[in-house]
């Protein structure tokens, strides 16, 4: 685009009290860019002064004034490139004159040597906003070839044909394959299930079958059952999906990643990438490629991953205090499929069982917990049995033994009203033994409500397993993506397809591809129904923002996608490696092949690139490094003792918000940094740090998320993968000869405000102690 | 461009601005449906604004909040309206008029945050938002994260001196004393409440002695004390004499799971005050934690995590049995509870006793003029067939985030389903 510059400079809330408003229109003027002041510029005049400019044909505009978190919507002008330039959090409110003086006599304000730290500050930024709109431009959204709204689910139980109804409703076509030959799953071969409503108190019939009748009877709805998922190739909007049945080997089964244990050569030692791919192409013989796509596949817009569980299976020999093997000590799951078909009995002789114990917790050496993947539902599972029991014998009795009673928010209603069947005793315990007897089987409880040790007669223990999620044995989605099949980070969530995130719970690194249901989490039927609703709702957003050219959680809206440059492509691999939502698929030379809607435009790609031909329309190699360059570097030409120059890559998700409340907080830092807002430490690329050095600049810090297991990074490992980039930089600063402590890494999160600038300041100050950069000047 | 492929039909109203809220309303925007927040306060944020951390990756819930900011200043459709409250819903699924109260913020859009009224402003007011455990000025910015980042005249106020002050102060005319609430109509296609919780009045549970003794507190109470912009900057100490206590009782099913007060669970008190003990122990690496609980509730495989965690501390302690009385002797607190297992009846002398108490509707109490069928407590019931307006987060039952973002991403579908059904 043709562009014409604007500057605007707004001297309220304290800038021009604190700032020389003419030196800062001086410094426009160094690329004669047309600049205007104002007392108030988000206020009407203000505002009138730039919309006029505009009307003249002024589309490239610094805004210098307050930060981008606040006015956002009203320096927001269609057709126009914008940088805000934060004069106000970023200096005015961060920076005191006590700490850093200006020019107070005449004679001070007369010397064009007077060293004003917090007014070359303010230059500086006015310079690297002006070179930001230089270099930026409106982004035009990416529109995929070939299109489909048409959504995938995966796994006929509650959850998928709830989500299949929903997305249904909302007009969308929907497809749901079942690996069984019905629908329904574990929900339809249940005798009654938990209530799904208030007052939640009584059992009620499983609501499967209404739902079979009601995806039946759906014009929107196809079924495909007694088939899974051979693969998904392509990405949200352009899905194409081979379907197979269960067990067959066909072309387009989907390639594997290699195994983590693969990746090592016999000392331990990390093979490198082109040793990798040799072991993956050897492993994958005989299946189609990620990028050869099945011209008889089906087309998909996003997918629900609704594939559930399986009942855990209970070791012998890991609970044989609690008699697993005895035909009369059974799973939940075996009792229910019982209860399922008659009246509940002895599976040893036939004979009722009337005395039934329901065991919650292996309770062994003290241990409180429940089995594995129980989550609280167990609880609900044995006081529901625990009715069954009640219903088949007039005389039945039912002992439930936990540890603890897990039946959270208004489920406590079913609870209650399990409490009032006298048929039915509950009680802490710690279950120690369950025995053969002359008849049937003999449960001792220690530490219960009754007594300090227990026996009851027991016909029958049921003991409370829990629900092993369908991904704990299998991706079952098979994506065909260079990363591999799965969701990535499974194993930290214990097999299970969850999210890492509070607030954004349906977000994983697999975009397009929302899971629901007890392979999230164990969940009831109703959470489930739920859980299945909120991924339709997913499904749906990811499809439609496909369609509009726009990014999905977390940089919503977002008409940017990474452009490749790829003349100039070494095929190192490294975007398609590092690219945390598996964007990219390379060929068998190694060129990646971006598939933007499954970009989450974090620029992780970006930062990865050694050849920088990575960039987006508004945030680029080039841009930032113009912005890196204007900062002006003063040495000892021009000043006896030049200032310090550090340069702060700050991550605009956390780090950047929590500046800007230090500054609310009047809090201050070091006046010689100069800070660059990122859309995540993954997006900074290692140029723009020697770049900074080697112009003379003393230091660069990162400012971060936090990483680990509970990263708070959006976009998952970003601030990590940049540690290990700068790290890495040791030999480049060896050959600079620069010392490695003249790069920093920071952690914050983002309350933490009064942290950030005494990170800032202790780092000035190590600086500092080594001295200037020896470049400087050069 | 193909911004409007799918032309929206009718808008959707969202009736509360925390976390539930949000994103039933960033979740049908970002489908492309318009969406109006109607919230009660001066900021969006609700309940989570008020939390230190969340459990169990204990970061700071500031952090979500910060992204849901971004995403609805990037997003044209929705619009907030804060200070505002929904008096009457009137009509059918699909086309509902919703009159809402705009009650007077008397600053306006000029406002740039700059702070001046408030410097001006000698009174002071018990400040809600820390519970009353500190003050701020009659002119005010609710919070740090506050959004939208405009500052409030308190309407206490209003026709003193110091409300002429404020407005004297400003230099860019954003002060104006003369503001009226206002009545807004809005026509809209259905009709979503997030109005979430409040803490249950702890003071209403006579044997538990709070209000009577300073170093009883409640959870919320203790959630703020641990925030960095909270009355203590973030220090965790007794009320009565700021020093740092060395030994906390927690007293869970602090009128949950009670007939007399809140029948149900509350859902989040167990975890919260597991969340608690990190809070102190990383504080105080000698001060010890006792947790009296009826069951310990941590659903879920990364909540059992959590739980695991605070049991290998040894200086955490959970007690099984109901307390029956927690009282002042001596400058300590006595926690006297009855052991589920061994009946025993125990007292313990402690600096500080923090009672989780559970989560009331806020609807609990006044209803707003709306066809809408409420459980005796006050939660909302969802009813699907008859659809148009629905409940999330806690105002349809007491839930974590994680479950409240779930059902509030759903209630987004459900919301758009009945414009499309239209």
């Amino acid at each position: 685009m043709q562009k014409k510059y604007g500057v605007y400079i707004c001297t309220g809330c304290g800038i021009g009290d604190m700032l020389n408003v003419e030196k800062l229109e001086a410094v426009a003027a160094e690329k004669r860019f047309d600049c205007k002041n104002h007392p108030c510029l988000c206020g009407e005049e203000g505002l009138n002064l730039i919309k006029a400019d505009i009307a003249e044909g002024t589309n490239a505009l610094a805004i210098a004034a307050c930060s981008r978190r606040v006015n956002f919507d009203i320096f927001k002008f269609d057709g126009c490139v914008v940088d805000r330039v934060n004069l106000r959090e970023g200096v005015v409110w961060s920076h005191k004159r006590e700490e850093f003086p200006g020019p107070v006599t005449d004679d001070e304000k007369a010397d064009e040597y007077f060293l004003d730290r917090i007014q070359q500050m303010a230059d500086d930024y006015i310079r690297m906003g002006m070179a930001r709109i230089e270099k930026i431009a409106i982004p035009e959204p990416y529109q995929l070839e070939n299109f489909s709204k048409k959504i995938l689910v995966i796994g006929g139980g509650v959850t998928g044909m709830g989500a299949a109804l929903d997305a249904a409703a909302a007009g969308y076509e929907v497809t749901i394959v079942e690996k069984e030959d019905t629908l329904g799953g574990y929900a339809a071969k249940m005798r009654r299930q938990m209530p799904v409503q208030m007052p939640f108190e009584s059992l009620i019939p499983p609501v499967a079958s209404d739902q079979i009748k009601a995806v039946e009877a759906s014009s929107k709805i196809d079924v495909k059952t007694g088939t899974v998922v051979a693969r998904i190739a392509g990405q949200p909007g352009d899905f194409t999906v081979t379907f197979k049945k269960p067990g067959e080997k066909i072309e387009f089964d989907v390639p594997l990643a290699v195994p983590e244990a693969q990746r090592y050569d016999e000392n331990g030692k990390a093979l490198d990438v082109d040793q990798i791919r040799e072991i993956y192409v050897k492993i994958n013989e005989g299946r189609a490629d990620v990028l050869q796509f099945d011209p008889n596949g089906s087309k998909y817009g996003a997918v629900i991953l609704a594939a559930g569980w399986r009942p855990a299976e209970l070791d012998a020999e890991a609970f044989a205090h609690l008699g697993v093997g005895n035909a009369d000590v059974i799973t939940n799951h075996q009792f229910e499929m019982m209860a399922k078909e008659g009246k509940v009995v002895r599976p040893s002789d036939g004979r009722p069982a009337k005395n039934v114990v329901f065991v919650q917790s292996p309770g062994k050496d003290g241990d409180d917990t429940d089995f594995d993947y129980c989550g609280s539902v167990t609880s609900m599972v044995a006081l529901k049995q625990a009715k069954y029991v009640r219903e088949d014998y007039a005389d039945g009795k039912a002992y439930v033994i936990y540890q603890h009673m897990r039946t959270p928010g208004l489920q406590e209603n079913f609870y209650k009203s399990m409490q009032q069947d006298p048929g039915v005793f509950m009680t802490k315990g710690e279950v120690t033994a369950v025995e053969s007897a002359a008849e049937g089987l003999v449960v001792t409880a220690a530490n219960t409500l009754l007594g300090e040790e227990i026996q009851i007669k027991a016909d029958l223990v049921v003991l409370a397993a829990g629900m092993v999620p369908a991904t704990k044995d299998d991706p079952v989605v098979n994506l065909a993506y260079r990363q591999g099949p799965g969701f990535r980070e499974i194993k930290s969530f214990d097999g299970y397809a969850d999210s890492n995130f509070i607030c954004f719970p349906y977000e994983t690194q697999r975009t397009g591809v929302y899971a629901a249901g007890a392979i999230r989490r164990s969940q009831t039927i109703e959470e489930s129904m739920e859980d299945a609703t909120g991924a339709a709702l997913k499904a749906i957003q990811c499809v439609e923002s496909s369609n509009r050219g726009v990014a999905v959680h977390p940089r919503s809206g977002d008409m940017t996608f990474p452009d490749f440059f790829f003349q100039r492509c070494t095929q190192c691999k490294r975007c398609t490696e590092e690219c945390p939502f598996g964007a990219l698929d390379d060929d068998e030379r190694g060129t990646p092949k971006p598939n933007p809607t499954r970009c989450r435009r974090c620029g992780t790609c970006m930062g990865a690139c050694p050849e920088r031909i990575i960039g987006f329309a508004d945030y680029s190699i080039d841009s930032v490094g113009s912005m890196v360059k204007s900062v002006w570097v003063p040495s000892d030409m021009d000043f006896d003792e030049p200032p310090m120059r550090i340069l702060g890559f700050v991550c605009e998700n956390d780090a950047y918000p929590a500046l800007d409340m230090a500054a609310m907080n009047r809090i201050s830092y070091h006046a010689d940094v100069r800070i660059i807002p990122v859309r995540c430490l993954g997006s900074v690329n290692v140029i723009w740090i020697k770049d900074a050095l080697s112009q003379g600049m003393d230091g660069v810090f990162m400012m971060g998320c936090k990483h680990g297991d509970d990263y708070q990074c959006h976009f998952i490992k970003g601030s990590e993968l940049m540690d290990v980039r700068s790290s890495k930089m040791g030999d480049t600063l060896t050959s600079l000869g620069l010392e490695d402590e003249r790069i920093a890494q920071f952690e914050i999160a983002i309350d933490e405000y009064d942290k950030a600038p005494e990170l800032i300041n202790k780092f000035v100050a190590r600086i500092e102690e080594m001295g200037p950069n020896p470049f400087k000047g050069f | 461009m193909t911004l409007e492929q799918s032309a929206p039909a009718g808008s959707i109203l969202v009736v509360g601005g925390g976390i539930s809220g949000l994103t039933t309303a960033l979740e049908a925007a970002e489908v492309g449906y318009d969406v109006y927040i109607v919230e009660k306060t001066a900021s969006l944020g609700g309940r989570v604004a008020q939390l230190n951390q969340y459990f169990p990756k204990l970061c700071p819930p500031t952090c979500g909040l910060e992204i849901n900011y971004k995403r609805i200043r990037d997003n044209a459709r929705i619009k907030v309206l804060t200070l505002a409250e929904v008096e009457s819903v009137t009509g059918t699924p699909g086309a509902y008029s919703v009159q809402v109260k705009v009650n007077p913020r008397y600053v306006n859009e000029n406002c740039t945050c700059c702070g001046e009224c408030s410097a001006a402003c000698a009174t002071e007011i018990d400040n809600a938002f820390d519970f009353g455990m500190s003050k701020t000025k009659g002119a005010y910015l609710p919070h740090g994260m506050a959004f939208p980042q405009r500052y409030v005249i308190a309407p206490e106020i209003i026709g003193t001196d110091d409300a002429a002050k404020a407005a004297e102060a400003c230099k860019y005319g954003a002060v104006d004393l003369a503001m009226q609430p206002k009545t807004l109509n809005l026509m809209v296609g259905s009709v979503v409440w997030a109005t979430g919780w409040q803490p249950y009045d702890a003071a209403k549970i006579d044997n538990l002695g709070f209000g009577r003794y300073p170093d009883i507190i409640t959870n919320m109470m203790l959630e703020r004390m641990a925030s960095k912009n909270g009355p203590t900057e973030g220090k965790i100490v007794r009320p009565s004499d700021g020093k740092a206590p060395e030994t906390v009782a927690f007293v869970q099913c602090a009128g949950s799971r009670d007939e007399n007060h809140l029948p149900y669970c509350s859902y989040i008190c167990c975890m919260a005050s597991l969340k608690h003990a990190t809070y102190l122990r990383s504080q105080y690496p000698d001060a010890e934690v006792y947790i009296y609980y009826i069951d310990l509730r941590a659903p879920g495989y990364r909540y059992e995590k959590f739980y695991k965690m605070l049991k290998d501390d040894p200086k955490v302690f959970f007690i099984k049995g109901k307390v029956a009385e927690v009282a002042e002797e001596d400058g300590k607190i006595l926690v006297t509870a009855e052991n589920a297992v061994s009946g025993e009846k125990s007292s313990r002398a402690v600096d500080m006793a923090v009672l989780a108490t559970g989560m009331e509707p806020s609807l609990a109490g006044a209803k707003p003029r709306a066809d809408l069928v409420f459980t005796e407590d006050g939660f909302i019931v969802n009813d699907y067939t008859r659809g148009g307006q629905f409940a999330c987060g806690c105002a349809n039952k007491p839930a974590d985030v994680v479950s409240s973002n779930q059902n509030a991403t759903g209630m987004a579908l459900k919301a758009i389903q009945t414009l499309v059904k239209r």
